[in-house]
């Protein structure tokens, strides 16, 4: 099938584009690019008043195939992924059991094709079952194919395993994810420490927890010189870390969340565990940070923590609550109303946030739309008006606090290797 | 004039008259409870269920007596005994205990937010919080504040010193906030690492130092060390704890002669008070339990007045 998205504006940070400019699609690969006349055997899409990008990427979801498939599966997930604008995702590795291994890889590669919406690269992880201790068979794993490593919701503790991780990485040349954490510091916290926690009566996490990782990441990048990604990065202090050592040349990334950039932990209302995550939700200037730092570079990109959980772990007490919420479906429509539509950032940079800069960190080769590059689009319509619905969700978890958000700004169409998986109706 | 409230949260959601109605109410109701027949027939016909997760002795016989004296059928479900034990989660018993058409459900959960859980899904019956967690514990405040005004005539302009784990006490902001609320100087004291961050938002005075808090203070009250809540450790030994916190009666040369030295129970004797000043001639524990019983009628009746108005 040949495809032609006719009179969108192509923004395209690779290549240092940002004109209208018709798209052909051909065999799954860009085509051309130009002013192109339509042929009557090709689909035509009339794209004009529409953001044509390189397909977006979320480097940071739980797809919880294997073993919960009771909260998302991989085929629910990727049509989540598809509905939200996004062309790749990558897949968290704590499933149970947990993806330590070349056969999880596989198993989860498989699925991932099976389904057929979206790219799924999955993470591996550093150590066996996350228990920071062994390594992992990491170069099985990357030969099955994944593009990082990481032990997400456990974070290593032990320094020393964690040098000899971001070591071995190196072989591989992938980016060792590290959801910054120290557990005797944080103490089991429930929300953000500080005046709200107080007030609440919840278990407070100290900010300090998330920084001191941080530190000790990039540090450890330093003196390997392996490539460190600071998972959903969420206080002012962390972020000053990583722009001092990017200035440094050390090599760390990193990504901030919707909710990190949009919530603080004032938001808490009522105990509504919609409004639990972690990192948690943390204070207005560490917002206004967040902000900052996705427009003067430092942030390297948006993911979403998509974190499906059932009704039942999540209509309970804050307390017993499980951690997170989804994000797949609202992510794109979020960023355009509270980064663009505020001019917090162009929207060449928001495409760089979303697809360029994770495709690079990651290495998919496929974050441009360069002539003969593969044809993974997301074309948005900055004027559509959303009212967020997480009944109408593609997700299998209704976990997301911005139930009932007008939005303006959304994914309309999604392209995975020249085939459109997804289309907003009108 | 009514509550402004349906369900008795915690204090933050309390208007100051609100508080004078409750503390007013109480006043009235003390006297049933002097009477050889200690029993009226105002809320006859209504149902409470104490609701208990935690456990608990007095909170628990005093809400049951507040509702037998005023007629209202009292039923207690304590965690050992109810299907809780089985797995049912808070929603599931709240909604069961609900198709029983109860007027008031008394909840006490040991996490904070449980009793708002079941308020929101209650479609007719009050909700009491008889304590969550850290968080509150309204009619504690309450009942405190009915014990300084029998002592004090008022509560404005007092200096009231709360000494001890201030972190784990849903008491501490209870009372922190209804104090703040009625005008009184509030000192909290307690080892750094019992004391929770920024709890100055309470406009409270933070010290360290029990003489700056008990110095010239006209109620001194003792919290319980909550060693259940308490994950880490917080402090090296008892021992040292009483030498710096404890209530001792070298202590007692700092606030006013005629101060009072209140405890919201049960006391750790030798750990945060010297046995002989919780039975001594400042201590007024014992009026503030008899106090609970009168404040616990006025929240039953005043929570049932919102939703029928006729019942005076």
């Amino acid at each position: 099938m040949t495809l032609l998205l006719k009179g969108g504006t192509v923004v395209d940070p690779g290549q240092k584009l940002k004109k209208k400019r018709d798209l052909l699609v051909e065999k799954g690969r860009v085509a051309a690019l130009g002013e192109i006349r339509a042929k009557k055997s090709w689909e035509v899409v009339d794209a004009r008043g529409w953001i044509v990008a390189p397909g977006f990427v979320d480097m940071h979801v739980h797809l919880r195939e294997p073993g919960r498939e009771d909260k998302e599966t991989i085929l629910t997930g990727s049509q989540a992924a598809a509905a939200g604008g996004f062309t790749s995702v990558m897949c968290m590795p704590n499933t149970q059991p947990v993806n330590d291994s070349e056969a999880i890889t596989r198993f989860i590669l498989e699925r991932a094709r099976r389904a057929g919406w979206v790219n799924v690269s999955p993470a591996g992880a550093i150590t066996k079952r996350l228990e920071g201790e062994e390594l992992a068979e990491i170069g099985e794993m990357v030969k099955a194919g994944v593009v990082a490593i990481t032990d997400d919701g456990n974070p290593v503790a032990n320094n020393q395993i964690m040098r000899r991780a971001l070591e071995y990485a190196k072989i591989f040349d992938i980016p060792v994810v590290d959801h910054c954490e120290d557990r005797h510091l944080a103490a089991g916290g429930l929300m953000n420490e500080g005046a709200d926690s107080t007030r609440l009566g919840l278990r407070g996490m100290n900010r300090t927890a998330e920084e001191l990782h941080v530190a000790r990441d990039i540090m450890l990048s330093r003196i390997t010189g392996a490539r460190v990604h600071v998972a959903h990065i969420s206080t002012k202090e962390s972020l000053s870390w990583v722009r001092q050592a990017k200035k440094q040349g050390i090599a760390v990334t990193c990504e901030v969340t919707p909710h990190h950039f949009i919530l603080h932990d004032g938001d808490i209302k009522n105990y509504d565990t919609n409004f639990k995550m972690k990192p948690p939700l943390r204070t207005l200037s560490d917002v206004r940070a967040m902000l900052e730092g996705l427009s003067d570079g430092t942030i390297d990109c948006i993911a979403t923590d998509h974190a499906p959980h059932t009704r039942l772990e999540k209509e309970t007490t804050f307390e017993e609550a499980a951690n997170g919420i989804i994000g797949m479906e609202t992510a794109v429509s979020l960023a355009w109303e509270f980064l663009i539509r505020r001019d917090t950032v162009s929207i060449s940079r928001l495409v760089e946030l979303f697809s360029t800069n994770p495709d690079r960190i990651l290495k998919l080769g496929r974050g441009t739309l360069e002539e003969g590059a593969i044809a993974d689009i997301t074309v948005i319509d900055p004027n559509c008006e959303i009212m967020v619905d997480a009944t109408k969700f593609r997700s299998k978890s209704r976990n997301c606090p911005f139930h009932g958000w007008r939005l303006h700004g959304a994914p309309v169409m999604t392209i995975v290797r020249g085939k459109i998986v997804y289309q907003r109706v009108r | 004039m009514p509550l402004s409230v349906k369900h008795l949260l915690g204090i933050e959601d309390l208007t100051v008259d609100d508080i004078n109605l409750i503390l007013n109410t109480s006043q009235s109701f003390k006297e049933i409870s002097a009477r050889p027949i200690k029993k009226v027939p105002t809320l006859r016909g209504k149902s409470v269920i104490n609701l208990f997760y935690e456990p608990s002795t007095r909170t628990r016989a005093s809400f049951e007596i507040a509702a037998k004296r005023l007629g209202a059928d009292a039923v207690n479900f304590s965690v050992a005994t109810s299907s809780v034990t089985k797995g049912e989660s808070l929603i599931d018993t709240g909604n069961n205990l609900q198709s029983m058409n109860p007027d008031i459900i008394v909840v006490r959960h040991s996490a904070a937010g449980a009793p708002h859980l079941l308020a929101q899904y209650s479609k007719y019956a009050s909700i009491v919080n008889a304590g969550d967690g850290m968080h509150e514990h309204p009619t504690q405040a309450l009942l405190d504040a009915l014990t300084i005004l029998d002592h004090k005539k008022k509560i404005a302009d007092l200096k009231v010193a709360i000494v001890g784990d201030i972190a784990h006490s849903r008491v501490a902001r209870s009372n922190a906030l209804l104090l703040g609320k009625m005008g009184a100087e509030v000192w909290v004291c307690g080892p750094p690492t019992l004391i929770p961050v920024e709890f100055e938002q309470y406009g409270v005075t933070v010290t360290y130092h029990m003489k700056e808090a008990l110095q010239g203070a006209d109620v001194v009250m003792m919290l319980r060390t909550q060693r259940e809540r308490q994950q880490e450790v917080f402090y090296p030994s008892v021992k040292e704890y009483f030498a710096l916190y404890g209530l001792e009666r070298k202590k007692m040369k700092w606030p006013k002669k005629s101060a009072i030295v209140m405890h919201p129970g049960p006391i750790n004797r030798g750990v945060e008070i010297d046995p002989e000043l919780a039975d001594g001639e400042y201590s007024v524990i014992l009026e503030q339990v008899t106090n609970g019983v009168a404040v616990r009628m006025a929240v039953l009746f005043l929570l049932l007045g919102t939703s029928e108005e006729s019942e005076q």
